[in-house]
């Protein structure tokens, strides 16, 4: 058990000088195989201070420039192993969109890095970037904002490829497009047709189909179902998983619905408040779940046949994490919490089972 | 004693593609301390139900035929004064986002205060004290100092409770809650589900839940409606109709439920999508994605079949109920 | 109150994008639109007459008013027909130089929109560029450029014209200034009204680049200006369409009071504005025709086209589009 000294904490305030400490923690590979994609200690801090005007403040007889942060992520390291489905879980808030963001690099982290078979690519250009935009793909939440109104369905799916594979015939175009289109269920012929003459289910088939096209090996979809109607979501979620199997996909599966994430996931991180609190096999999660929140949320979860819900309580609700956090995420709303927890934040250690859990108690044995 | 009898209820939209009707022959009743809930996908109807029970359809939409009797009295056809004085009091309404029902530049005691002094007449000193007492009752911590914050001081659960002690002000007979948790995460889910679900035992106040989570509403409730394209197509016992549904719909519903599936296997999937309100197939609605779709399907559109403690529309029901009446 | 009054019906937005659709059958939903409304095919047959009879103003028109060897100084102030005194050759009457009213016109009617639609064009390619830049890339490219607009904003049309207008007749001389009129009225007045144009494109860029279809467009390695301009800029279309055409009718305002102020288009090749000018101080001696004609002229073409604007401002703003 290492134990970091916890950084004095400037309110308000953002630090860059703790980069020189190493916060480096070996998490324990699941598999022998290389990740596909890692993410070490993570962290991205949106700036809530405005134009530079409104940073100086006048205090204490002296103007004092003054930058407020959300800290949306924050130490998050994670690993992706080929093949499989990491599902991270949370509820709003908690960042788990913003590592999707930052995977991709629509974001780009304030520290951090992130690496691709074993190459880093956070603080790549757009142009070094393209080799691995052909791998890497993402499918978004909302079906009727992800497709551009004005561009046909084939528009929408040629450009992308013609982009890439600019020596690829007319021909080859057109094959690889029907052969994506029917794989995701669709009719090929209605390619002429704008996004909205489609339903949203046939919408999110259509983005999947664009994220297909340019046969990537990795992709991030985020909250890919919750926009959708329930009887529409197990269809998706038939297809995500039916690519999964032709083409050999790994996902990065954000979601806040755990009764999707223990169909489709092969591991599951719980995220909250920014911070990672537990990784673990779906099946292990699901069965034995170790964190607090991790138990809190399972229960929530409501389920058929199930007449006097019997969930754990937390007290309060996800505050809003300004300003460097300081202890455990979890520890205002944790009935285990004590003075430990409130000053020093806890670290991603494994279990006996091969799950990993960020917790004191837990730690300590007394959870 | 029926608290609200929805008679043959039927909603229409006039558009200039011409009439559309995203209700049509809506019946079922309620009684006091009832708590029913009515699920569907979008577009389903369910909403425009809540709504239409108010009489509260504004243009361009209104009840086109049916009645709903409240005490006895039927909303489709009262003044706008009467109704007034049903809504709120009598009746009252949490919607999805607190925000549309809170005046974000009014504190909540002041909002409070306002309704309970438009349908009573007390004093201002008295309705504030009914008003600490119900944020109380929903389990807000210092009623007394919260009471004089703005709505967007608080956070969404709490924002959801204070919607809940608005609609419970003047003590209703009934709460008509239009997604109340959709909007909430997980866990502050759970927790309004089960203040809500307290609050109505114990007040015996009569609940339609109206959800597209057929887990929630299997929690909240003991009889249930299934509605496809502006139909009934189900309606029974909750327990009944989760164990053993009889409409295909309602079983491809179920199905679909990724808790209830083999983790890893394929999830059972109804094919196809909810019909658009102006495409709504004729005969049975559901016919083109349904696996036993028949003949008379695509023609007929079903009547309600009793089944059990359920009624069911849908033609497969009616002959197999039928044979086994012939059978004995 | 109640509080179930407070709302609205909720699915009213769900009905309605059930029923109507969205973005693609905007076409059919204008097309609708404009055929029921009789007012509006009126306004629309009225602007095709004038751009019709702008565009064929030199085989319409009986005289061409530019060759000085077709006017006579004695057919001058002669009234039109239906007055008395009037000229079976003159329908509208002849001006002070005896110059046909109605060819003054029709290419009155040529030069003034001719100087409208450039410099609206004008403006919409600075605008649109400027603005796609300052919302697309936002931060300090957009505080920048933003600010740039205010500036510009706080000049009037009116002063810069007068100021760009003096200064080059004082560098180059009434002659060429005479020459080079169309294209200096169209650079100044479209330079200086980009604003309009950039704010807009401008707000529509920071809504659309919220949208998830941008983000799609990055992940699939586009750059930047094919995004901007594949991507956002056909979804920004309709609240440019609305400015356009206020716009046009603006930029012929500007020119037309330019003119009438002497400083616009010369008096050997008028535009409209010119010639009401050019009228003026005939008014008073019986002479009213000169001043009146194309002055109504001028009001109903800015009034069609207003109207134009405001009724597609109408039909594209889903909050007053009603069933």
């Amino acid at each position: 058990m290492k134990d970091r000294q916890e950084l004095p904490v400037i309110d308000d305030q953002e630090v860059l000088s703790n980069t020189g400490q190493s916060l480096g923690k070996k998490i324990p590979l699941v598999s022998d195989t290389l990740p596909l994609l890692q993410v070490k200690e993570l962290k991205k801090n949106f700036d809530l201070s405005g134009d530079l005007l409104d940073q100086f403040r006048f205090r204490g007889g002296r103007i004092i420039r003054h930058k407020r942060y959300i800290h949306a992520v924050n130490d998050v390291s994670l690993e992706v192993m080929p093949g499989e489905a990491l599902c991270v879980v949370g509820e709003s808030g908690c960042g788990k969109s913003t590592v999707a963001r930052l995977v991709m690099g629509l974001l780009r982290p304030t520290r951090g890095s992130i690496y691709y078979r074993g190459q880093r690519i956070d603080k790549l250009s757009e142009k070094a970037l393209l080799p691995y935009r052909k791998k890497m793909q993402m499918i978004f939440q909302n079906p009727y904002a992800s497709l551009n109104p004005r561009m046909t369905i084939d528009q929408a799916l040629l450009e992308p490829i013609r982009f890439h594979n600019p020596d690829m015939t007319e021909g080859e175009l057109r094959e690889r497009k029907s052969e994506v289109i029917k794989s995701v269920g669709m009719d090929p012929s209605w390619g002429n047709r704008y996004p909205h003459e489609f339903s949203g289910g046939q919408r999110q088939r259509i983005s999947i189909a664009r994220a297909l096209m340019v046969d990537p090996e990795f992709i991030v979809a985020d909250e890919p179902l919750s926009a959708l109607d329930v009887s529409i979501q197990a269809q998706v979620l038939n297809l995500l998983r039916k690519a999964q199997q032709q083409r050999g996909l790994t996902y990065l599966f954000i979601t806040h619905d755990l009764a999707v994430v223990e169909h489709f996931g092969s591991r599951v991180a719980v995220m909250y408040l920014g911070t990672v609190c537990e990784v673990a096999a779906t099946k292990t999660l699901f069965s034995t779940p170790k964190h607090p929140y991790t138990q809190a949320l399972l229960s929530s979860v409501p389920r058929l046949w199930d007449d006097q819900p019997r969930h754990i309580s937390l007290p309060g609700e996800v505050p809003t994490q300004i300003g460097q956090p300081k202890g455990c995420v979890f520890q205002g709303r944790c009935p285990h919490a004590n003075d430990r927890c409130r000053r020093y934040s806890p670290q991603l250690n494994a279990q006996s089972d091969g799950s990993l859990v960020a917790c004191h108690g837990i730690e300590e044995g007394r959870i | 004693m029926a608290l609200l009898e929805v008679r043959n209820l039927e909603v229409s939209f006039r558009t200039r593609e011409g009439i559309i009707k995203p209700l049509r022959d809506v019946s079922f009743t309620l009684n006091q301390g009832e708590r029913l809930g009515i699920i569907g996908e979008s577009g389903a109807g369910k909403s425009i139900l809540a709504f239409a029970i108010l009489n509260l359809l504004s243009r361009p939409g209104y009840i086109s035929g049916g009645q709903v009797l409240f005490d006895n009295q039927d909303l489709a056809t009262l003044s706008e004064k009467r109704l007034r004085s049903i809504r709120g009091s009598r009746v009252a309404m949490i919607f999805q986002d607190p925000m549309t029902t809170l005046n974000p530049v009014m504190t909540i005691g002041q909002q409070m205060i306002e309704s309970l002094r438009a349908h009573r007449k007390i004093s201002r000193k008295d309705a504030r004290v009914i008003a600490i007492q119900k944020l109380k009752q929903v389990q807000i911590p210092s009623p007394a100092t919260r009471i004089d914050q703005y709505p967007h001081e608080l956070s969404g659960g709490m924002r959801q409770r204070v919607t809940i002690a608005i609609a419970l002000l003047l003590d209703p007979l009934l709460i008509i809650a239009d997604e109340p948790t959709t909007a909430l995460d997980v866990t502050i889910q759970a927790e309004i589900i089960s203040l809500l679900l307290d609050l109505c035992v114990s007040n015996n106040v009569g609940l339609v839940l109206i959800t597209h989570d057929l887990c929630v509403l299997s929690q909240m409730t003991r009889r249930m409606i299934v509605m496809y394209a502006g139909r009934i197509v189900e309606q029974g016992p909750t327990k009944e109709i989760i164990n053993d549904a009889q409409h295909p719909y309602t079983q491809g519903l179920i199905n679909a439920l990724p808790q209830l599936s083999i983790p890893g296997t394929e999830l059972k999937q109804i094919p196809g999508a909810v019909p658009g309100l102006q495409h709504v197939p004729s005969g049975c609605a559901f016919n083109p994605r349904c696996e036993f779709s028949m003949d008379i399907c695509t023609r007929v559109e079903p009547g309600f079949t009793c089944s059990g403690g359920c009624s069911v529309a849908c033609h497969m029901v009616e002959e197999l109920v039928n044979s086994m009446g012939e059978d004995l | 109150m109640n509080n179930a009054e407070l709302n609205p019906i909720k699915d009213r937005s769900m009905v309605e994008s059930a029923v109507v659709g969205n973005k693609g059958v905007l076409r059919a939903q204008l097309i609708d639109g404009f055929k029921r409304d009789k007012f509006i095919i009126f306004c629309f047959s009225l602007l095709l007459v004038y751009l019709l009879a702008s565009l064929f103003a030199p085989v319409i028109a009986p005289f061409n008013p530019y060759d000085l060897s077709q006017v006579d100084i004695l057919d001058a102030e002669l009234p039109p027909l239906w007055e008395e005194g009037g000229d079976p050759r003159f329908l509208l009457g002849t001006d002070a130089q005896g110059r046909d009213m109605f060819s003054t016109i029709l290419y009155g009617t040529r030069i003034s929109l001719l100087i409208g639609v450039g410099a609206v064009l004008l403006q919409t390619l600075l605008g649109v560029a400027i603005g796609l830049t300052a919302g697309y890339f936002g931060g300090k490219v957009d505080s920048l450029l933003m600010r740039i607009a205010d500036i510009q904003l706080s000049f009037s049309t009116l002063m810069v014209a007068i100021i760009a207008a003096a200064v080059f007749r004082a560098a180059f001389g009434e002659e060429l200034y005479g020459e080079l009129a169309v294209v200096i009225l169209i650079l100044v007045i479209g330079t200086v009204e980009w604003p309009q144009f950039a704010r807009t494109v401008r707000a529509s860029v920071l809504a659309e680049k919220q949208k998830e279809y941008v983000e799609a467009a990055r992940v699939m390695g586009f750059g930047s200006s094919r995004i901007m301009w594949r991507h956002i800029l056909p979804n920004t279309l309709s609240p440019l369409l609305v400015i356009f055409t206020l716009q046009i009718a603006n930029a012929i305002i500007a020119e037309a009071s330019l003119s009438f102020l002497g400083l616009g288009m010369p008096v050997s090749e008028p535009s409209l504005g010119a010639l009401i000018s050019s009228g003026f101080e005939y008014i008073f001696s019986e002479s009213w025709w000169i001043a009146v004609i194309p002055g109504v002229v001028l009001v109903l073409l800015i009034l069609v086209i207003n109207l134009l604007g405001d009724w597609l401002r109408d039909m594209l703003n889903p909050k007053f589009y009603r069933m």
